[in-house]
């Protein structure tokens, strides 16, 4: 489904501020997969959903996707294949447009658009559908505008307009960091049952390890722009914390018997 | 103000009404400050006044010159998407550009319209009394250029415009081409204004190299007034306070220019000050009645 082969990435590449953010990163995910990715800060989680998704352009390096070599498309042509949902709530919707329109805008994602209305009446049932399924009460509200939802509301929208035309991948970015525990709690569920329902292929970042452990059927570790860890199946399903915390800090050369008796 | 003063001042609200319907679109819409009007509206008035002299229909000359200012609006466009550069300095160029542009298509700086046929015979004919004729013709073409562009921001390319100015983050993930889409816009918007001209130079019987300095001042003032005074809640409701902004805008400027303080007169030349006036006390208004409100 998607193959990463021999992706590298630089930032500034020949000035002072020059960062390795990507080291020849060899990838194959299989349809279906849902991976969980984890690592530190600036391991090149984000830079790395960015590449797959075109908002930059990997140094060398070929990414496939559904057997299309996609390396050279810029990020607007990818969306035809790829569906995003970012960590800030505020960055997936339009403010200014109404329920309706948003998910108008949605529903014609990587196809052609013409002078047709933008919402149309029979699209309006749909919708309308869609939204009772969140359980929000969202229904009642398709003339609303965006910018008056609040975070949780908003982000399980763009949840379910990143998924109403079935993507070839979804890509998750912390999109649940930015919520408080409950509401993040119920977006992941949400998130759960739409890959569950549609078999998505998913690559979700979180910051959270027990998140990382419960979901998905494989998880990566990266560190320093390389994947430091590849668990799917038995091994994963057998994962604890404990396992995944000894991984991180070897990585930082400590000890975890410290931090053990820290967190108790 | 007398009344023929201030039939003027709605005719030329109408006229140039069109055109802050067009700065409507870059400004609020995009999020695009676009200063090329100021060469696109000369622009208009070159090409439709050259072409009118050439023996080209009134009409269809209208129509040239729309396609003209959608290029003008083009060329800022690319060069702030394909080539980086800051929109403002964009259209600072573009404008700069179009002053030797209109002075070559007229072949000097001004071309007259005298005795020669204009969009408002027709309706002459028809038996207006022809100081109505303008303003049965720019009512006409303002109403038209209105109900278009509800109609198109109510499509799927026109939300697609309206995603961009909002969140081009999102409608890029969503498959939209920004660049594709601002181009587009700034160029339709550029259209508007270069129609705005060429209907103006067909009604004052000439088109000179001069008519657009202060184009984006008075658009702005006229944007800032509809929306104080009439509001902004749909983008019906924004782009009718925008025409309605722009009459009130010339209605301010025709009674400011009429007042008298025992000797003392306002000059066309205070012009400027007294936009600068207008546009500054539309922006405080909304402030200073919250504070009045809270008191």
């Amino acid at each position: 489904m998607i193959s990463l082969e021999g992706i590298v990435k630089y930032f500034h590449k020949g000035s002072v501020n020059e960062v390795f953010a990507l080291d020849n990163i060899d990838l194959q995910i299989d349809e279906g997969d849902f991976v969980t990715v984890i690592g530190s800060n600036g391991a090149g989680k984000s830079t790395l959903l960015n590449c797959i998704a075109g908002v930059f352009f990997p140094d060398s390096g070929k990414i496939i996707i559904n057997q299309q070599d996609v390396t050279g498309w810029p990020e607007y042509k990818r969306a035809k294949l790829i569906s995003r949902v970012f960590q800030d709530p505020l960055l997936g919707t339009c403010p200014s447009a109404t329920i309706e329109q948003n998910m108008a805008l949605a529903s014609l994602r990587g196809k052609r658009r013409g002078l047709g209305r933008g919402v149309k009446g029979r699209d309006r049932d749909k919708f309308r559908e869609e939204l009772r399924h969140l359980g929000l009460g969202l229904d009642a509200r398709l003339l609303d505008k965006v910018g008056l939802l609040s975070g949780g509301q908003r982000q399980a929208l763009t949840m379910l307009m990143a998924t109403m035309l079935k993507p070839d991948v979804l890509l998750l970015d912390e999109h649940i960091a930015a919520l408080d525990p409950k509401t993040a709690n119920q977006i992941l569920q949400l998130t759960q049952e739409i890959i569950d329902q549609g078999k998505l292929t998913t690559l979700m970042i979180t910051h959270n390890m027990n998140h990382a452990i419960r979901f998905g059927n494989r998880l990566i570790m990266l560190h320093q722009g390389s994947i430091l860890l590849d668990l799917r199946g038995e091994e994963k399903a057998n994962l604890t914390v404990r396992d995944l915390l000894a991984e991180f800090y070897k990585t930082q050369g400590e000890e975890l018997a410290l931090d053990s008796l820290l967190l108790g | 103000m007398t009344w023929y003063a201030a039939l003027g001042a709605v005719e030329q609200g109408l006229v140039y009404g069109i055109m802050v319907i067009g700065v409507y679109l870059t400004f609020r819409i995009l999020d695009f400050p676009d200063l090329t009007v100021d060469g696109s509206l000369p622009l208009g008035a070159s090409i439709s006044a050259v072409a009118i002299t050439h023996g080209i229909n009134p009409y269809l000359s209208l129509v040239i010159a729309l396609a003209g200012g959608f290029l003008a609006g083009m060329v800022t466009a690319v060069l702030n998407t394909k080539f980086k550069i800051l929109h403002l300095l964009a259209s600072i160029l573009t404008m700069i550009a179009l002053y030797s542009i209109n002075i070559r298509i007229m072949s000097g700086p001004n071309v007259a319209l005298l005795g020669q046929k204009t969009v408002f015979d027709a309706v002459i004919r028809l038996g207006v009394p022809s100081h109505l004729a303008g303003l049965v013709i720019f009512a006409l073409f303002a109403l038209v250029v209105l109900t278009f562009i509800i109609w198109f921001l109510g499509s799927e390319i026109g939300q697609a415009i309206l995603a961009v100015g909002d969140n081009p983050q999102m409608i890029r993930s969503l498959g939209v081409n920004t660049h594709t889409i601002i181009i587009l816009g700034v160029g339709l918007s550029n259209g508007l204004v270069a129609l705005s001209g060429a209907l103006v130079a067909q009604n004052q019987g000439a088109a000179d190299v001069g008519m657009g300095i202060g184009t984006i001042v008075a658009g702005l003032a006229s944007v800032i007034i509809g929306e104080t005074l009439f509001g902004c809640t749909t983008i019906a409701r924004a782009f009718i306070a925008a025409l309605l902004g722009s009459v009130v805008y010339r209605l301010a400027i025709a009674l400011a220019l009429g007042l008298e303080f025992g000797g003392f007169r306002f000059n066309p030349s205070d012009l400027n000050l007294i936009t600068a006036v207008l546009v500054i006390s539309a922006l405080i208004a909304p402030n200073l009645k919250k504070r009045l409100i809270a008191r």
